[in-house]
């Protein structure tokens, strides 16, 4: 992929206390460019879905590192890249699914990823159980009015 | 930064619990609001919880575990149970999960 115009890596423990950071933090980058009130929250939800996934499924009751990663290219294309070093995805298709969850006794909606799929342009999800997951997003923010 | 806790505020008028969730609803503060919403389900047993959500400003998909949580309970309980006021996104994320099916929604409440 072409070089990014903007990058703006972090690193947080996956207390949950850093998913409203996360979004917010998403939010701040991506204002830059001016995406509407819609696209800005897309970005937020998607967001807070994928460093909650970090938090409860990653490291359970542990804590580890959730490393986040947001490039913005000229285009006003945005990849946000999320990425734990947690127990991963046994089977990634499955996961995926509407309302799929191993965590329902927490009251998870299993909605997670849904939600990230129906916000953003493009979702992939990798994992490998024991190492980690990562989960990588794109957003196309429509073009500035002129 | 602009982010807001979510927090809730009940009020018993007329045998009717009314849970207005302020705020932005995620996984980090939708344990406590569980667990407020339900003692005082559990304390006033009403006949009808009502969550007004007119006030979110933002809701992840932690709120729809969150309200179907509560909806459980009040089923439980005998208790009926109707959401009010959930406004543009925060609808779309329930409809989404398809609990439009499930769960009552009554319109917009008069501020
Ligand atoms: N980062 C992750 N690490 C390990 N497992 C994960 C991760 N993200 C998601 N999962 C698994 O995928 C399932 C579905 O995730 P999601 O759609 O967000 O629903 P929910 O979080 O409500 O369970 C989770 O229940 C969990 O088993
Ligand atoms: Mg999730």
């Amino acid at each position: 992929m072409k070089k990014s115009a903007n990058t703006l890596k972090l690193q947080f423990d996956s207390l949950s206390q850093n998913e409203s950071l996360a979004r917010s933090l998403a939010a701040a980058f991506v204002m830059q460019l001016n995406p509407t009130v819609a696209e800005l929250a897309d970005i937020k939800c998607a967001v807070s879905e994928a460093v909650t996934n970090c938090t409860v499924h990653a490291y359970r009751d542990a804590v580890g590192p959730v490393y986040m990663a947001m490039h913005a290219y000229e285009n006003r294309k945005i990849k946000i890249e999320i990425r734990d070093a947690g127990c991963g995805i046994p089977d990634v298709e499955t996961a995926m699914q509407p309302l799929y969850t191993t965590d329902a006794e927490n009251e998870r909606s299993g909605m997670g990823f849904t939600v990230m799929d129906s916000f953003m342009d493009g979702l992939t999800v990798r994992s490998r159980p024991g190492k980690g997951t990562k989960v990588t997003m794109i957003k196309k923010l429509s073009a500035l009015p002129r | 930064m602009d982010t807001k806790n979510a927090a809730v505020k009940l009020e018993s008028v007329n045998n009717m619990l009314r849970a207005a969730i302020t705020g932005e609803i995620d996984h980090h503060c939708a344990k406590n609001i569980r667990q407020e919403i339900d003692a005082a389900l559990l304390s006033a047993s009403p006949d009808k919880l009502i969550i007004d959500m007119s006030d979110v400003t933002f809701m992840d998909s932690s709120g729809l575990g969150l309200i179907l949580g509560r909806y459980t309970k009040a089923e439980e309980v005998g208790t009926a149970f109707a959401v009010q006021g959930a406004h543009g996104r925060v609808r779309q994320m329930f409809d989404m999960a398809g609990l439009d099916r499930i769960i009552t929604f009554e319109g917009d409440v008069k501020k």
